[in-house]
């Protein structure tokens, strides 16, 4: 089944206009050619990278940009792994001076087990790297004040989570991710969490204006299958999302005119 | 003959001995690192890729090139 596409119905970030609202990291898969297959079909525009030592000993490692061409799909570089800003910071600007990278994503842990953001050096990175001229995109809690203060120091996307990262468990506070929705212009782009192509459609429908996945697709028994099948959701949910849906009733309402019974 | 003076850096955690005076651009390219995917860190400054011929290496230097892999 191929779904319909959405036309002018782009997703804007730092003024940069995207035709698809999934964006996917590329981690975690066997290959780095299951990687840019899955890419593939996910139709995603946007990928996660992540910075780290070249291997000096070891020419012969497949590099990722061999395999994905940043000139066809914007590399959104992550600071997955570290937990202060110090490190988040060292680690955009490398990033930076890899090729111009302005857009980023900023990701400050803070807690090896949970995963959960350190929103208190998350908010502090956001506003030196704003300073500094890059579009920083948070992944932070579902706490609509926290997503307040990250748009008061200059974030250009807000990006909570919909359960700790890697866990498959789906959005756990729609509530929370409503709430934030309603306070915010900006694009508000649920990270992590995710485990299945349904839980892209709720957050959609929420009327978040994208989502990001990694494990969901990578770690599926079919990475190929689900990365489309996660493409689809996210188009599905933004159709129902615009279209408006009907109000919830307690009680059943018949679909068939009860006039005329014989 | 002259004996060739050795200095010892620091690349990407490994320790490596180089002929002294040394510059930068000519290490990245005995290493065959593409430097155009690269990003390159001088005891934790980054350096910019268009004066690495300007930079001398010095005993003790730690260098760290780093580039993109996959991540979430």
């Amino acid at each position: 089944m191929e779904a319909v596409k959405l036309k002018k119905d782009n997703l804007i970030i730092a003024k940069k206009k995207f035709r698809s609202r999934l964006i996917v990291g590329t981690g975690k898969y066997k290959t780095m050619s299951e990687c840019a297959k899955a890419i593939k079909l996910s139709e995603a525009d946007i990928v996660t990278v992540a910075v780290r030592r070249v291997n000096i000993t070891n020419k012969k490692k497949p590099l990722l940009m061999d395999y994905i061409d940043p000139k066809k799909i914007t590399y959104l570089p992550n600071t997955a792994g570290c937990f202060n800003s110090k490190e988040a910071l060292r680690t955009l600007r490398l990033a930076r001076e890899i090729g111009g990278w302005k857009l980023v994503k900023l990701e400050v842990l803070g807690d090896k087990k949970n995963l959960f953001p350190e929103m208190i050096e998350t908010l502090k990175s956001t506003e030196i790297l704003t300073k500094e001229g890059f579009k920083v995109m948070v992944y932070c809690n579902d706490d609509p004040l926290m997503a307040k203060r990250l748009e008061n120091v200059g974030a250009c996307a807000i990006m909570p989570l919909a359960s700790p990262i890697g866990s498959g468990l789906g959005i756990q506070n729609k509530v929370n991710i409503k709430i934030i929705r309603s306070q915010t212009k900006l694009p508000l782009i649920i990270d992590a969490g995710l485990g299945q192509a349904s839980d892209a459609t709720i957050a959609m429908e929420l009327g978040c204006d994208g989502v990001l996945v990694n494990t969901a697709i990578a770690k599926a028994k079919k990475p190929y299958e689900m990365a489309k099948a996660f493409k689809n959701a996210v188009i599905a949910g933004r159709q129902s999302f615009l279209s408006g849906r009907i109000e919830k009733s307690l009680m059943g309402n018949p679909s068939t005119p009860t006039d005329g019974i014989i | 003959m002259k004996k060739i003076k050795k200095i010892k850096i620091i690349v990407n955690g490994k320790i490596r001995f180089i002929k002294e005076k040394t510059n930068l651009f000519h290490l990245i390219n005995k290493l065959k690192i593409p430097i155009k995917k690269v990003a390159i860190e001088l005891n934790q400054e980054i350096m910019n890729k268009k004066n690495l011929n300007k930079i001398t290496l010095r005993n003790n230097d730690k260098l760290e090139i780093v580039h993109f892999i996959g991540g979430g």
